[in-house]
């Protein structure tokens, strides 16, 4: 575990070091006050909430969280610096979990310091904190499974660019699964629990739970799920092609 | 000791490593050398366990690379080809993070990091961003971070690349005070670095070792062993001194090099120092120079590399 958190403390340095960790977290809380106040209606609608600033989470770290995870494995591929990090006594879960735990706290960061929208609504009315609250902790879960598939993507791959592709379009396919749009295309000739299966996988669905401050299991279990799977399959993949 | 058995690494339809075995004991520094693509490098990255084989098997100090990879990676000092680290990060900091991982306790680790930086002169750049230093401090840094935890094996592929003179005899003094009690393991294309600091070289091409031998062994492979040098200022009295010395019966052949040197080589276990000496004397020929050959190195290389291409 002391191996997992000197990776992790490094690699949380790495994205303070250059001037990626300020723009992301200047972008990332900009953004969401924009969406909010602008697309969200955040006045005009008159209620005391962050059901504005939460709804448009799915979208921002649909295409905030791939530059993030793209340069986890694919930089250190290309500077060669993964051949030293796999030759220290170090497993590659202990590697793939300090680096997903260096980049999930960075969004965390990110995601903390929008912490002035929640003076806000607290300023205006009197909005349900636990609410808020589950719908942090759901943002914060969703914003992991994000990573985690970009973090094993980018193992697959010692370009960044295309890391970032990838991530994007994987991300995208499962917001939109439990999507009206996407569960009507399959509702046409798939079984009734094919359909259902699709829709569960969707991130929306789950994180639109969440964010209404209903913490059920299932939808815990399914954020969990997806970061022990993808990160799994991120180990699978480093394990296979080191060298590459 | 390092044990390897039949190591066999294939890439597509490249086989970079062919039923490779040797074995290497303490108080040897090996130097591995072989044409680019050789498999130098691969070997070396199968022996760190960053590669897997596909067949055979690598024992390090008793621990199989492969089964029990973290017990082999703590023995091992690794400098990789470029020596790759971590460009944001300080020398400080990046010395720091190899102890933390290699498990040394905070103040050992300070110690460790204090003593390296010392015996590699990175004082000047302990706090500056890997990646704006020049390539022969990155190529040290490498090499601290390979020594740091004191390991009972040192593998370095390249250490001296991109360093300039005084620095290659600084790291060559460093590889040789610790050669006694390590085994060391060095890929080098430079041949004089061979006879600088290995004690016993293997040459391989196309995965498989072509010659496994110490440099003064390979080197009386050349056909220059024992062959005597003479330099002369005036052409026409060094072609005399051709005929006079072709005539010896211990001469198998005499050649006139590039530079216009005129080069004798003896007949196979014969000596001809002496008799070319006397023959000098007696003569009272005007020599700029009279040598005698060891051997070459880069000839014996290319002689083995070149045969080995051809059988394959």
């Amino acid at each position: 575990m002391n191996i997992v958190t000197t990776i992790f403390r490094r690699e949380l340095a790495s994205y303070f070091a250059t001037p990626l960790a300020y723009v992301f977290i200047l972008i990332f809380v900009a953004l969401s006050g924009v969406f909010t106040f602008y697309f969200g209606g955040f006045y005009p609608r008159g209620q005391a909430d962050l059901e504005p600033f939460f709804g448009f989470h799915p979208w921002l770290y649909l295409f905030l969280v791939p530059p993030i995870s793209m340069r986890l494995w694919a930089e250190e591929r290309k500077s060669g610096s993964i051949e030293l990090l796999m030759t220290l006594p170090v497993t590659t879960w202990q590697a793939v979990l300090g680096k997903f735990f260096a980049a999930w706290a960075f969004v965390g960061v990110a995601l903390g310091l929008t912490f002035p929208m929640w003076l806000t609504a607290n300023y205006l009315g009197n909005p349900d904190n636990g609410v808020i609250l589950a719908a942090y902790i759901g943002s914060f879960l969703m914003a992991g499974a994000f990573l985690a598939i970009g973090a094993c993507l980018s193992a697959a791959t010692r370009n960044q660019v295309i890391a970032f592709i990838i991530t994007a379009v994987v991300c995208f396919i499962f917001l939109m699964a439990g999507s009206p749009f996407v569960l009507a295309a399959f509702r046409a000739w798939a079984p009734q629990d094919l359909v259902d299966a699709v829709a569960s996988l969707g991130f929306i669905t789950h994180f639109t739970s969440i964010s209404k401050g209903v913490i059920d299991l299932r939808d815990l279990v399914y954020f969990g799920a997806m970061m022990v799977f993808w990160l799994t399959a991120n180990t699978i993949v480093l394990d296979l092609k080191k060298a590459d | 000791m390092i044990e390897i058995q039949n190591l066999t690494k294939q890439f597509g339809h490249l086989r970079a490593v062919d039923d490779l075995s040797f074995s290497v004991g303490a108080g040897e520094v090996l130097g591995f050398l072989g044409p680019n693509g050789a498999g130098k490098s691969t070997t070396m990255k199968l022996l760190c366990g960053f590669l897997t084989p596909d067949s055979g098997s690598i024992r390090v100090c008793g621990h199989d690379v492969v089964n029990e990879p973290l017990q082999a990676k703590q023995r091992i000092g690794y400098l990789p080809e470029g020596a790759p680290s971590y460009p944001e990060m300080t020398v400080g900091q990046f010395l720091k993070f190899i102890a933390d991982i290699r498990g040394l306790k905070p103040a050992d680790g300070k110690q460790k990091a204090d003593e390296v930086i010392a015996r590699l002169q990175l004082e000047s750049v302990v706090l500056q961003p890997i990646e704006t230093l020049s390539k022969g401090f990155k190529r040290r840094v490498g090499l601290a971070q390979a020594i740091m935890h004191d390991p009972e094996v040192l593998i370095l592929d390249e250490p001296t690349d991109g360093l300039d003179p005084n620095q290659k005899h600084q790291v060559r003094e460093l590889i040789n005070s610790m050669s006694s009690e390590k085994i060391i393991i060095i890929s080098t294309h430079i041949l004089e670095e061979v006879n600088a600091v290995c004690n016993r070289a293997i040459i391989i091409a196309h995965g498989r070792i072509l010659a496994d031998d110490t440099p003064a062994s390979l080197e009386a492979r050349s056909a220059y062993h024992n062959a005597v040098t003479l330099r002369f200022a005036d052409a026409a009295k060094r072609d005399v001194a051709r005929t006079a010395i072709g005539a010896l019966p211990e001469v198998a052949s005499t050649s006139i090099g590039d530079d216009g040197r005129l080069t004798a080589f003896p007949k196979e276990g014969a000596s001809l120092l002496a008799t070319v000496t006397r023959l000098a004397t007696e003569n009272n020929w005007q020599m700029d120079e009279l040598a005698l050959e060891s051997g070459r190195l880069d000839e014996v290389f290319r002689t083995i590399t070149s045969a080995g291409e051809a059988q394959s």
